[in-house]
């Protein structure tokens, strides 16, 4: 077992969740809540990876922070080498590859909350921002939970992204998923055999709880 | 009673003055225009159909809802003034709102739910200095259940915390859209009364949505009629329900003559009710304490006239009345009568002219025990 690509790939998915948690949220509450009518725009943009084959996400965003981009020319002159093929690239391309399962169901979940709920609160004086910590996140906890979830589950077993950004050093950027290509590469049916069994069983806990998470929704519907 | 109180101007209370347009995608415009001196404790009713544009007249008062033109104050106060770029924002008009179906926080407890809107170290504009949450919870009989979260509550209870939620930051202005319509009527009729004890307690005045006829009649001190997205009239609750403005606001009203009165006896199920200075006989159809003010309500079409007195019949009350005006509709008349307080009789022509009845003459308005309707005051 490659003990170190499975802690590289928890480490990527745990830092991926944590930035998508970050980002995710204002995000899907200004999907929710703009009037502005270029929303769907974004919408689609943030569903993209959802249907792109992860090379072409992958394609360009190795396009994008590499040295021929200004961002990667200016990364390249702040920290003293570039993003492709570092673990900090990889964290770059999981947010974005990662980024419709977490918005949508952040999303889906404050588009949930009762208008009226955001409405009285206003009413008693208490401001936009503080509503939305006050009422709308109380109330979206499933939602987030399933988000985290899903976004970590994701980033674990992601493939073609990694290999278009990161390749394939251990310790750096080799996840499991490339792990167990390379064993079955090598012939190490063995190895490729317990990792993917492992993964199997990992995604499938991870599921089963996000649904039986659900589940508690559709037997006792909010009010 | 002292019905005209709330409209004219006096020392306490604000105006609350309203002149708006706001077209919705569906085409439908609401053009709201109201003026009117909101009393502490008082209450203006908007009565309507449903789907006439009230809820939006009122959410528009709470900032909720933005007009596309117009101006919106609450004595010094400017709400909303497209012309000039001036809108405040929900947080800043300091109103409390309580919509139909309860609306509290789940994730919170009772307590938490009526605390809500308090901030710490509020502003000294407030009204309870000392505990509001207690005072109000107190005032609603709902102290026990403050551990409790919403959805261990009835629907009356949800209510009655939903309206102590309003009311502790200790609003300007409380804006109800028809609050007690889910409940069933003996809790109905229960908050009305409480509601009703609870703005006089705290002085606020309030803005109250229904299409109950009942409800405006028990609750409203003035009434602001709403038809087809406009305010058809406004006025005192018994001017308007007795002297529509219009067919539309008549149709709306319900075509009766309702006059202020006050129970003065009450014996062997028979009431007696004084309008004015003219003492009604009326049925007791639920039990009435002498003293309680109430609305009788007399449709037009139960009114018989008759010219000679001495005629026995079963009828209760036989008012002595002059004939004011006579007005053609159809086959029928309505005869306006002044029998001590104004009231309508519709007869047919035939009989009109039979009777040689024109305008002067004396005769005499009967009217059975049974169809006078009283609405108790709350």
């Amino acid at each position: 077992m490659d003990w170190i690509a499975l802690w590289l790939s928890v480490r990527l998915a745990a830092s991926t969740t944590l930035v998508l948690l970050a980002i995710g949220i204002p995000i899907a509450h200004w999907l929710v809540f703009s009037p502005r009518r270029w929303k769907v725009l974004v919408e689609a943009v943030v569903a993209l990876p959802l249907v792109l084959p992860p090379t072409v996400l992958g394609f360009y965003v190795l396009m994008a922070i590499g040295p021929f981009s200004p961002v990667g020319r200016a990364y390249v002159r702040l920290v003293g080498h570039g993003l492709p093929f570092t673990f900090e690239g990889l964290l770059i391309a999981s947010v974005l590859y990662s980024l419709p399962f977490a918005v949508q169901p952040f999303a889906a979940e404050f588009a949930s909350v009762d208008r009226r709920l955001i409405e009285a609160s206003w009413t008693l004086g208490v401001s936009r921002l503080a509503t939305f910590w006050r009422v709308v996140i109380p109330l979206s906890v499933r939602g987030l939970v399933t988000g985290i979830v899903l976004s970590f589950a994701h980033t674990l077993g992601e493939f073609g992204v990694v290999l278009m950004v990161g390749g394939n050093l251990p310790g750096v950027t080799r996840t499991v998923s490339i792990s167990i290509y390379d064993s079955v590469q090598s012939l190490d049916y063995a190895a490729a055999s317990r990792t993917s069994l492992l993964l199997l069983i990992v995604s499938f806990v991870i599921l089963v709880s996000t649904y039986s998470l659900q589940r508690t929704v559709w037997i006792k519907p909010r009010h | 009673m002292d019905q005209a109180a709330p409209l004219a101007p006096g020392p306490d209370g604000s105006v609350l003055q309203m002149e708006v347009q706001q077209r919705f995608p569906s085409g439908f415009i609401v053009c709201a225009s109201l003026d009117v001196r909101l009393r502490a404790g008082s209450m203006l009713v908007l009565f309507g159909p449903s789907g006439a544009g009230k809820t939006t007249i009122l959410r528009q008062i709470a900032g909720l809802e933005r007009p596309d033109a117009g101006t919106i104050r609450f004595g010094e106060d400017v709400w909303c003034d497209t012309g000039a770029r001036r809108w405040r924002h929900p947080q800043e008009r300091r109103v409390g709102i309580v919509f139909q179906e309860p609306t509290l926080f789940p994730h919170l407890t009772v307590r938490d739910n009526i605390r809500y809107g308090v901030r710490p170290g509020s502003d000294p504009g407030v009204r309870h200095p000392s505990d509001p949450v207690a005072e109000i919870a107190g005032l609603l009989g709902i102290t026990d259940l403050e551990n409790r979260y919403p959805r261990a509550l009835s629907g009356g209870e949800a209510q009655r915390v939903a309206l102590a939620r309003a009311l502790t930051p200790g609003p300007r202005l409380l804006l109800l859209d028809e609050p007690f319509a889910a409940l069933d009527a003996p809790t109905r009729v229960r908050l009305r009364r409480e509601l009703r004890a609870l703005l006089q307690a705290t002085g606020t005045p309030a803005v109250l949505v229904t299409h109950d006829r009942t409800e405006a009649l028990a609750l409203g001190d003035a009434v602001a009629v709403v038809i087809g997205g406009r305010i058809r009239q406004v006025g005192p609750i018994s001017d308007v329900f007795s002297r529509p403005a219009d067919v539309d606001v008549a149709a709306s009203l319900g075509i009766e003559a309702v006059l202020p009165a006050r129970v003065v006896a009450s014996a062997n199920g028979m009431l007696d009710v004084r309008v004015e200075n003219v003492v009604l006989h009326v049925a007791e159809r639920e039990p009435l304490e002498p003293g309680s003010d109430v609305y009788a309500c007399i449709r037009a079409e139960d009114v018989t006239l008759e010219t000679d007195p001495a005629g026995k019949a079963s009828t209760r009350n036989h008012l002595a009345a002059r004939i004011v005006g006579i007005a053609s509709e159809g086959p029928i008349d309505r005869i306006a009568l002044d029998c001590g307080f104004p009231l309508d009789a519709l007869i047919t022509r035939r009989s009109r002219e039979e009777l040689q009845l024109k305008v002067g003459t004396q005769v005499t308005a009967a009217i059975k025990a049974t169809s006078v309707h009283l609405v108790p005051r709350v």
